[in-house]
């Protein structure tokens, strides 16, 4: 970036500037870069090569192969349908819910602190604990749901029901976070403005529709696109309820039970690579269809 | 303006309504911990006797002895690290200008984004071949690659709103720069890098995924994977009293740091958040 009457002390200071900046970054950059960068190039490596760790010795490049393989199996295309479902379904509801309740986190004046700090609860408890408070629940044997409902139903031995014992616990643990994303969007919204509209005659649904969704668009779509990928890496839940039984398997599932459960690494690896290149498809659509502004530049 | 009871009696409502949604399935867990092992099946929400037996049973067990300490260990180092590299890169996003600043927030964002199944097949193998598999290191690691982009991601918001003139003031009004870092910088920033730290502990602290996948012994297995392999009487058989008893321990310092901290890390989550 060379800058017109620039006086050469300071062009000095800015450079001087930018080595420390770039001094700062370092450490965090490396670290990155070994654990993260690294991996991944390795990931995309290995998935060419049939790398099997039962058999270290014989790797060998097969090229494309893992990857057709992949994406004619049965098995990659129902995880995909599933792990589809299971973040469409529960990213709409979860939307759902939230906004009731980031709007009761607003505007409630009784019992603030408490309704907040319930609200965060479930979204710091860790997901297996989650995960087997719901199973348990359900279960026939020992739950309270089938009696409190008179129902007789084994809930996690069926597909339909298995999707939706999955989906209440995503959305349980998860709608949170997007509730204190949505309130975080509706503070951003001005008073005045509201109050003006009032004074206009608008009512409550007006103001709502009108005024708070408008503004508090940008945040709400990040705080989805955000749940999204989250969601569609859904694993630990679908782990401890079911282990994908049912036909419940998730992408992550089938990565993780292809690397660490079989030990073929090169056929894991292409799984991985592919729920990763699904993640950037999942993203890209998402920012170009809603035409979000990233807002990295903002300083 | 006054409220009209009606109002009030609706935000009493909504509220007991939130706070029910929230506590429900935590409550369930508590209860079926404080059953007695007979009781376990008799599908009551409430335990009609308690017993602490769960609670015996899982701390005479060394196993869970010590994935708490590896969990508390792990989670701590990992967040520790996260902070110190998380706020040097932090304030040079804030307060300088670069070229390549641009790339490192969409960088770091692509980092946080990530699919962490995508990373544990080569981490087995390159842990597997250099003796880190089944270590603390070995989950430390990996862990930081959610907790740095996370901490720095945090940090950067909460520096935003620091207000740095003050360290200007302060050389005019003739500190040095080491007085002025410790006597205005540290305690502006203290607190927003204590909450990332606690927000970062929590996420290192809930992971599953790499905990399953990268250990296999106490050596350094965690709370997660170790409740998840609890084993019971028969293979078929889930030993429901000890997982019960076991998550409420490990969840009681979650919720006494929500408790605590539930404004700044609210503040800390969503700002984060708006400013990306």
């Amino acid at each position: 970036m060379p800058r017109r009457n620039e006086q050469p002390k300071q062009r000095q200071r800015r450079h001087n500037e930018w080595y420390q900046a770039w001094l700062l970054c370092a450490p965090a950059v490396l670290v990155l870069i070994l654990i993260t960068a690294y991996p991944i190039l390795y990931a995309i490596w290995l998935s060419f090569f049939q790398y099997d760790l039962r058999f270290p010795d014989q790797r060998t490049f097969i090229g494309l192969d893992n990857y057709i393989s992949i994406l004619t199996s049965e098995v990659w295309w129902q995880a995909f349908g599933n792990t589809f479902i299971l973040t469409v379904s529960s990213v709409t509801l979860e939307l759902m819910v939230a906004f009731p309740l980031a709007l009761i986190m607003y505007h409630t004046v009784l019992w603030r602190y408490a309704v907040r700090t319930a609200t965060l609860l479930p979204y710091a408890i860790t997901t297996i604990i989650a995960a087997f408070a719901w199973k348990f629940a359900f279960d026939p044997t020992t739950g309270f749901i089938n009696a409190l409902s008179g129902m007789e139903q084994a809930w996690l031995t069926q597909s339909w029901s298995s999707f939706l014992v999955i989906i209440l616990t995503e959305i349980w643990k998860t709608t949170p976070f997007m509730a204190l994303m949505l309130l975080a969007g509706l503070t951003l919204v001005p008073h005045e403005l509201i109050q003006a509209a009032r004074a206009d005659g608008a009512n409550a649904w007006q103001r709502f529709m009108k005024i708070t969704l408008p503004l508090a668009k940008p945040a709400i779509l990040v705080a989805v696109l955000f749940r999204m990928l989250d969601a569609f890496r859904i694993f630990d839940t679908v782990f401890i309820l079911t282990r994908g039984a049912q036909g419940t398997e998730t992408v992550s599932m089938v990565g993780y039970n292809t690397l660490i459960v079989s030990l073929n690494l090169g056929l894991g690896s292409a799984v991985s690579v592919l729920i990763f290149i699904s993640m950037l498809i999942i993203s890209a659509l998402f920012i170009w269809g809603f035409n979000i502004k990233t807002g990295v530049d903002q300083k | 303006m006054k409220k009209s009871i009606v109002e009030n009696v609706f935000w009493v409502m909504s509220n007991v309504l939130v706070i029910a949604y929230a506590v429900i399935p935590m409550l369930w867990i508590v209860s079926l911990s404080l059953k007695r092992g007979s009781d376990l099946n008799d599908q009551q929400f409430f335990p009609q006797t308690i017993s602490f037996e769960h609670y015996r049973n899982i701390f005479s067990d060394m196993q869970f002895a010590s994935a708490i300490l590896n969990s508390i260990g792990i989670a701590s180092i990992a967040a520790l690290f996260s902070v110190l590299l998380g706020m040097l890169a932090a304030y040079a996003i804030v307060r300088l200008e670069f070229p390549g600043r641009r790339l490192m927030l969409i960088g770091i964002l692509m980092t946080a984004m990530f699919p962490p199944v995508a990373i544990i097949g080569p981490l087995f193998d390159i842990w597997r071949i250099t003796g880190l598999y089944d270590t603390w290191l070995g989950l430390i690691l990996p862990y930081m690659t959610f907790t740095l982009p996370l901490a720095i991601w945090i940090l950067a918001a909460f520096f935003r709103e620091i207000p740095w003139d003050l360290e200007k003031a302060a050389r005019i009004d003739g500190a040095t720069t080491v007085q002025s870092f410790i006597r205005i910088m540290v305690p502006l920033a203290a607190p927003s890098v204590f909450t990332t730290a606690i927000l970062v502990f929590i996420f290192a602290w809930n992971d599953f995924l790499f905990a399953i996948s990268l250990t296999s012994t106490d050596n350094a297995r965690t709370v997660p994977a170790a409740i998840a392999f609890f084993t019971g009487s028969s293979r078929f058989e889930l030993p429901i009293g000890s997982i019960a008893a076991a998550s409420v321990v490990v969840t009681v310092p979650v919720m006494i740091i929500v408790l605590f901290f539930q404004q700044r890390i609210i503040a800390g989550l969503t700002s984060g958040a708006i400013k990306g």
